[in-house]
């Protein structure tokens, strides 16, 4: 069985970081598991733990009251889940439930944070690539709104 | 007919079967009338000039090969005159081919993984791919489909799509907007590849959908590792003769219809910066 260094070394968000490095990080991480449908987090709930999803999958909301909730997006295996633990005021900003039974890489947020603050050089390099795939994310975004498949500009119709 | 002539001049084709897949998409196949003479079988990824009487002609990619006892089938989504005009058909209507026409997709040699990613309509034209590829499973390493769609109910092929997963292929689809149910992913496509790829050297990735879904696609294969001859791009570009003459589908120093539509990044990366003027 691997252990939590190796695994943790496999996803793309710490590609590049020494074996030390892991293991100085995974000393603040635990494997989590989340079945089918379970809240991972709620809107406006404390932002105390910084995940990376291992397999399965999970799905972002937006609650209007009314209306119901809204699917944002989806994170996938490999990828970060929120970034509300990195800067204040540390609250999530959507809801996130499992999409099938899901597992994932849950860091304490605390912990993490002050490891990060405690050695600059690995501090900017998880907080670059954390920005880096932010970055990513964002232009995926974009992609998404421009409706790509639907019809030509001048035409469109409502979306839904 | 001579092989020139099949390039110029319109075969009667008849409607033999016809599926609307969703409200402006259609499938249809296309056998010659009687007494015509049978275009040269097409490859995966070439593409027909469909002709219609009074209206006028348009490519379109061949989406089946000699299926279910006919001979080519095309998908059709309903944009302007012709491609409406094309949707309109019923079985039994006639239509006027040319081609084949154009590069194909490149055959998967054994031991290497083949990676079909797919956007919106895009799936059209390597439905073809996957068919081979599930009838000759001893070609290549895996097959694994990746599709975008922009929803859960504009998605092509749906029941097919399901098929193919119980036929051993790892399908994977993400859609733009969905509603809360939908157990699949929402996003760009992009965003499945790095899972969707075993060993970069070993695979072939061919890629087809709006050119934004395609430039992305490709950079993000070329960041997890695939070179660029090994990722295919299916290009589109306005056409007219589809024989090289006209330059209607010129880019950089290239005629999408002969040297295309099926190119590598590889060598069209550079090009694909460059507007229609
Ligand atoms: C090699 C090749 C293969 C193709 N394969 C297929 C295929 O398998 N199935 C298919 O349905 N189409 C395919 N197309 C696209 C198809 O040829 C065009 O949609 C068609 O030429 C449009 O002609 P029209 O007279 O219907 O529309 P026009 O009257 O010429 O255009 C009407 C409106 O449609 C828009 N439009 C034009 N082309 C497209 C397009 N490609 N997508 C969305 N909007 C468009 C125009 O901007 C305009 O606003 C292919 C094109 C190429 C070059
Ligand atoms: S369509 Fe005439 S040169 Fe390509």
């Amino acid at each position: 069985m691997k252990s939590l260094p190796e695994l943790l070394s496999e996803q793309p968000v710490f590609a590049g970081l020494s074996e030390s490095d892991l293991v100085f990080l995974a000393g603040c991480c635990g494997l989590h598991h989340v079945p089918h449908g379970d809240v991972v987090f709620r809107e406006g709930g404390p932002a105390d733990r910084a995940f990376v999803v291992r397999s399965g999958r999970v799905v972002l909301e937006l609650h209007e009251p009314g209306r119901g909730s809204f699917s944002v997006g989806t994170v996938e295996p490999g990828e970060v889940l929120g970034w509300s633990w990195l800067h204040a005021p540390y609250r999530w900003r959507t809801d996130a439930l499992a999409v099938g039974d899901s597992s994932l890489f849950a860091f304490d947020a605390a912990c993490l944070r002050q490891k990060l603050e405690a050695d600059p050089r690995l501090g900017y390099a998880v907080v670059l690539r954390m920005a880096e795939l932010a970055t990513e994310r964002l232009h995926a975004t974009r992609v998404q709104l421009i409706d790509l498949y639907g019809p030509r500009s001048g035409d469109r119709e409502d979306r839904r | 007919m001579s092989g020139y002539d099949a390039l110029w001049t319109p075969v009667l084709h008849r409607i033999t079967r016809w599926r609307r897949d969703l409200d402006d998409t259609v499938t249809f196949g296309l056998a010659p009338v009687e007494g015509a003479e049978a275009l040269a079988p097409p490859r995966p990824g070439q593409f027909h000039m469909l002709w219609v009487y009074g209206i006028g002609e348009v490519p379109i990619s061949v989406s089946g090969i000699d299926r279910d006892g006919t001979p080519v089938v095309h998908t059709v989504r309903a944009v302007g005159r012709v491609t409406e005009a094309l949707c309109r058909l019923q079985p039994g209507d006639t239509v006027g081919v040319r081609g084949p026409f154009g590069s194909a997709w490149p055959e998967a040699r054994p031991g290497e993984d083949l990676l079909v990613v797919a956007g919106g309509l895009g799936l059209a034209p390597l439905r073809p791919v996957v068919h081979a590829a599930i009838e000759a499973p001893e070609r290549f390493g895996s097959l694994t489909v990746v599709i975008g769609a922009r929803s859960p109910s504009a998605l092509l092929f749906e029941e097919e799509i399901r098929s193919w997963s119980h036929e051993g292929v790892d399908v994977r689809v993400t859609v733009d907007y969905a509603d809360a149910g939908w157990r699949g992913s929402i996003g760009v496509v992009t965003r499945l590849l790095r899972d969707a790829v075993r060993d970069p050297a070993r695979t072939v990735a061919l890629v087809c959908g709006p050119e934004v879904m395609m430039r992305a696609s490709a950079r993000e294969l070329t960041s997890i590792g695939l070179p660029g001859a090994s990722i295919l791009l299916s290009l589109e570009r306005n056409m007219e003769c589809a024989v090289g003459l006209c330059g209607h589908c010129q880019l950089g120093a290239k005629f999408v219809c002969v040297d295309g539509p099926v190119l590598s990044w590889e060598r069209i990366e550079p090009l694909l910066g460059i507007r229609e003027v």
